[in-house]
């Protein structure tokens, strides 16, 4: 049996990359130091479901085909679309999605991203206010503040809080007892169970008590009872620890990205941070899910200039979500295929895209059966990144990874199925 | 393929030619002595020909970059570049995507560029924009200037250690020198504060940002790295800054340059001096004190500058100087993007308009050509804008005709801009004109000298990489003191770009988007047994404060496209 050290997990946006994995006879037989995700990622990647063989659906069933029949099936339909739709790309590595950028050029298509429908209002809201974070080792060695907002890293980013918050640092030697945590959170999640204050808001009204944190730092009075379910006496409390803060920190998730305000929730959040920065240190980090969803908005706004719902129907970039997102584009009908990269929209879109899904032919580049895979038409299998196969991917707080491969494989990986898929698009658009 | 360059006016300073017509020969990729009769002739009469322009000071790839490019759709949404063959889509004004960052680099006929801020631990990005970064020979500087465990060493005066651990940091990250950034200042930004001057101490590491800076200048020269510290001085953009600035260069004066690799003799690179030649004790009375930088500079043969000219534009400041980006935010109301980074360094992106009616842009413009124009010796003032910092490196063209033409500088005075500039400022008075040779020494020779890249880069003699601009204007007949729109415009768009003995601009358009230039990078070692020693220290600390693994902090090869490591022996 060999141990592969400090091997990053294909998981979650926390990308811990100190992973030992045991390896015997080039398959993975259990893991160290993963959370439990993050282990099941490593140790199902060849899963019952896994798929091995191209496939295409002919009249109505999947058919098992070879890879150059995939790669010309999905060309065509590419080449041949109005407006094809790239879609997904958040769990694959960076190469593969530049390539995916080159491909929606070609096509005069339109690439995007799962921030659609998870931080894309967190990005819309940089746009508007600016975006002052710090990496989690800032966190680690500074922060005696700690909020988190709308989001549950005790069962989504499960060592996120033992890694960078309890865990000792430079300046915070005692670890947890150094430091305040407060949770913002409608439930009484396993998180909020940890904090030393809860702030219990009303389920969708978090601008209100963002507007009022920030009302009370800027030295007014709340003339009521109660803000958004929180008692003002409380929100006085809060705003104090917070500025009697050396170094404060915001994470914030889905919670409050995709709540009842969306973006505008976020405007506030940015300012209040901003604002906290007369008092005290203060920087946000979102708490981004796949592990790389951050690494498809860096890689597509360096080639393109706009971190995702890009459109080239142009042929130069342009950048419209609420017209060029994919939800826009699958609700209005307009997409005429889509290809899936590294994820499942299948199993997280709102049911009228999922009813556009099923009328356009959809092309799945996935290692395992999904919903998606379930609307699709084409499935090709890939390398599980950081499993089978290396790459590039940007933890939350933007710093490159280098993912390993772990034992061999057959498949191609993403980046050289997207190369084949281009290569292949190419000769079928100039030959039209 | 073999090409020869017929009767174009040659301006190559480093060979002492200066406008003469002389051929050039290209084979391989390299200039040569001659080439065979049947080598393709270009005809350059009537015309400039200078080597590829060498910007040493220029923000294009990497993790602050990005973020510009992110924050600002607006910059993007009018200034795009349309697919065209193999040349791709790309979009922004001042922070332009990567393809178009090269494609618009070559149409000047610039041909390397220097991504002057590298956090270590995010040297992989910058890494990954190269490698979609066409047509460009690049590097990018390591930023240490706040960096724990040289302000460690150096506090505790382990000169050798710092020497080891620097050698080993550049090696691993693939930089090429040692950037230094509001020494100090950035590293208290972590707490929301900053340092004052150079004799201000750090808040817990109790080093001054001149221990910093002369620490970083000896470790440069034991390590003998080609290029020497490049050095962002504490207190930038405030009124009254240029003392902390003349205190700074003296700090280097009796360091001898000594590096290993290339023919660097000065112990001093400054840069954006511009932003540091500020008087006053306020914006109220705010005014130039370039000539007494300027004077220094004239005096001092230890040290080279860049300018960081003003191009009165809307644009994109960004900087590891964490705590000048907020002032800045507080001072406009723009929104306002900062990244902290552990261990190494901070940055911040914001907005900026420097507008020729504000008076203080104004006087800003005038203070960057006050120093160009009183520096004696041209190969001392390299011609930068900070990009995107002062303006966007489009607009290099424009201060190369500002710099031609003291009719185009009256014009733009008289105008243009705020009273300020005459009442505050010497620029008026000056009516210094650059020559083409002079030109060519703050764009080319000058940097490439300073960058220690002299053998290959910013000349054109025997032995030279083949990267040459060729531009449509000719220096006998035409005058670039009156016809100085058409100098610009000459600039701006090349007749002929080589690059590595290949055209990849023609009349202006890129016609070869497809290539990758090099990356240089030092490998080089200080001391063995010393280095496993640190390292192993610096091991152990990571584990403790870094969110990374050590494993994972490295530049791995696949990083970069065209490997060119400057072995230091």
């Amino acid at each position: 049996m060999e141990l592969v050290k400090d091997v990053p997990c294909p998981f979650c946006g926390t990308l811990c990359d100190d992973i030992i994995v045991k390896v015997e006879d080039n398959e993975i037989i259990g893991t160290i130091n993963a959370c439990r995700i993050g282990h099941s990622k490593f140790m199902d990647h060849k899963s019952a479901t896994r798929y091995t063989k191209p496939l295409i659906r002919k009249n109505g069933s999947l058919v098992e085909v070879d890879m150059d029949e995939a790669i010309d099936k999905t060309a065509e339909i590419l080449a041949n679309s109005k407006r094809p739709l790239l879609f997904g790309w958040s769990s694959t590595e960076c190469e593969a999605m530049g390539i995916g950028v080159n491909l929606a050029e070609e096509l005069k298509g339109v690439i995007d991203n799962t921030a659609t429908v998870c931080h894309g209002p967190s990005l819309l809201a940089v746009q508007d206010t600016g975006y002052p974070v710090s990496t989690l080792g800032e966190v680690k060695n500074r922060a005696d503040v700690v909020i988190y907002w709308g989001c549950n890293p005790f069962h989504a980013h499960p060592r996120h809080i033992g890694r960078h918050v309890f865990s000792r640092g430079f300046f915070r030697n005692r670890g947890r007892s150094d430091r305040t945590v407060i949770v913002v959170d409608p439930r009484k999640s396993d998180t909020a169970k940890l904090a030393d204050i809860h702030l219990q808001v009303d389920s969708g009204r978090d601008y209100e008590l963002l507007d009022a944190l920030r009302s009370v730092m800027n030295g007014h009075e709340i003339p009521y009872e109660t803000v958004a379910g929180i008692p003002r006496d409380t929100i006085y409390q809060a705003v104090d620890i917070l500025g009697k803060a050396q170094f404060g920190i915001l994470f914030f998730g889905m919670g409050i990205t995709m709540t009842a305000g969306k973006n505008r929730n976020i405007d506030a959040g940015i300012c209040t941070i901003q604002e906290l920065n007369q008092f005290a240190k203060y920087t946000l980090i979102p708490m981004r899910g796949h592990y790389n969803v951050n690494g498809f908005n860096q890689v597509c706004t360096w080639q393109t200039g706009y971190p995702f719902c890009v459109d080239f129907a142009t042929g130069y970039p342009r950048y419209n979500p609420g017209e060029s997102g994919s939800n826009d584009l699958l609700q209005n009908k307009e997409a005429d295929s889509m290809m899936v990269v590294g994820s499942d929209p299948g199993a997280h879109f709102p049911q009228k895209a999922l009813e556009r899904m099923a009328e356009i032919p959809v092309i799945a580049i996935e290692p395992h059966r999904t919903p998606t895979t379930e609307l699709a038409d084409i499935i090709i299998p890939p390398a599980f990144v950081g499993v089978e196969t290396e790459g590039t991917a940007y933890r939350m707080d933007s710093i490159p990874i280098r993912m390993k491969k772990l034992v061999e494989t057959d498949l191609l990986s993403d980046k050289e199925i997207m190369e084949k898929i281009l290569e292949r698009t190419k000769e079928f658009i100039a030959s039209k | 393929m073999e090409y020869i360059i017929k009767n174009g006016n040659v301006f190559d300073p480093a060979n002492n030619i200066n406008g003469e017509k002389i051929d050039i020969c290209i084979s391989n990729g390299k200039i040569v002595e001659a080439v065979k009769d049947s080598a393709k002739v270009i005809d350059a009469s009537n015309k400039i020909v200078m080597p590829g322009g060498v910007d040493l000071h220029t923000h294009i790839a990497g993790g602050k970059v990005n973020l510009g490019r992110l924050l600002r759709p607006e910059d993007s949404k009018d200034f795009y570049e349309s697919k065209v063959g193999n040349k791709r889509s790309g979009s922004g004004f001042s922070v332009p995507s990567t393809f178009m960052t090269g494609y618009q680099y070559a149409r000047m006929g610039y041909t390397t560029a220097m991504e002057a801020a590298m956090p270590p631990i995010m040297a992989k990005h910058t890494h990954e924009e190269f490698l979609d970064t066409p047509l460009l020979d690049k590097g990018a500087y390591d930023l240490l200037g706040n960096n724990w465990f040289v302000m460690e060493y150096l506090k505790e005066g382990n000169l050798d250690e710092c020497a080891a651990f620097v050698a080993w940091l550049i090696r691993v990250t693939k930089g090429y020198a040692i950037k230094i950034v509001n020494p100090g200042g950035t590293e208290a930004w972590g707490w929301g504060g900053n340092v004052q001057g150079i004799n201000d101490p750090v808040p817990y590491f109790d080093i001054t940002g001149a221990e910093i800076i002369k620490g970083l200048g000896k470790v440069n020269e034991m390590i003998g790295l080609p290029h020497s510290i490049h050095l962002h001085c504490n207190d930038l953009g405030q009124p009254g800054n240029y003392e902390t600035t003349l205190k700074s260069f003296d700090l280097l004066k009796n360091i001898e340059a000594n590096p290993k690799y290339g023919e660097r003799d000065t112990s001093l690179h400054a840069t954006h001096v511009q932003f540091h030649s500020y008087g006053g004790t306020s914006w109220r009375d705010f005014e130039s004190e370039a000539p007494a930088i300027a004077d220094y500079v004239n005096k001092n043969d230890h040290i080279v500058i860049d300018v960081g000219q003003v191009t009165l534009d809307e644009t994109t400041t960004m900087t590891a100087d964490g705590p000048m980006e907020y002032d800045l935010h507080k001072l406009t109301g723009f929104k306002w993007a900062n990244v902290d980074i552990e261990l190494e360094t901070g940055s911040g992106v914001v907005p900026f308009i420097y507008s020729p009616k504000s008076p203080v842009s104004g006087v800003q413009w005038a203070i960057g050509m006050e120093l160009f124009l009183l520096t004696n010796d041209v190969n001392k003032v390299v011609l930068t804008t900070d990009h995107p910092n002062a303006g966007p490196f489009i607009r290099y063209p424009t201060v190369i005709a500002w710099l031609l033409s003291n009719k185009y500088r009256t014009d733009l005075i008289e105008n243009s801009l705020h009273p300020w500039v005459q009442k505050k400022t010497s620029v008026a008075t000056i009516d210094r004109e650059y020559s083409l040779y002079e030109i060519a020494q703050t764009t080319r020779s000058a940097a490439a000298k300073v960058l220690g890249l002299s053998e290959t880069k910013g000349h054109l003699g025997v032995g030279a990489d083949a990267d040459i601009a060729i531009y449509s204007f000719d220096p006998e007949t035409q005058d670039p003191s009156t016809e100085y729109h058409a100098i610009e415009e000459a600039f701006a768009r090349a007749k002929y770009v080589f690059k590595d003995g290949e055209i990849i601009v023609k009349d202006g358009e890129v016609v070869k988007p497809e290539g990758y230039g090099r990356t240089f990078w030092i490998d080089s070692q200080y001391d063995s047994e010393l280095e496993n020693k640190v390292v192993e220290d610096v091991k152990i600390k990571f584990k403790k404060y870094y969110s990374i693994n050590f494993d994972s902090y490295r530049v791995h090869d696949e990083y970069i496209r065209k490997s060119s490591p400057i072995k230091l022996s």
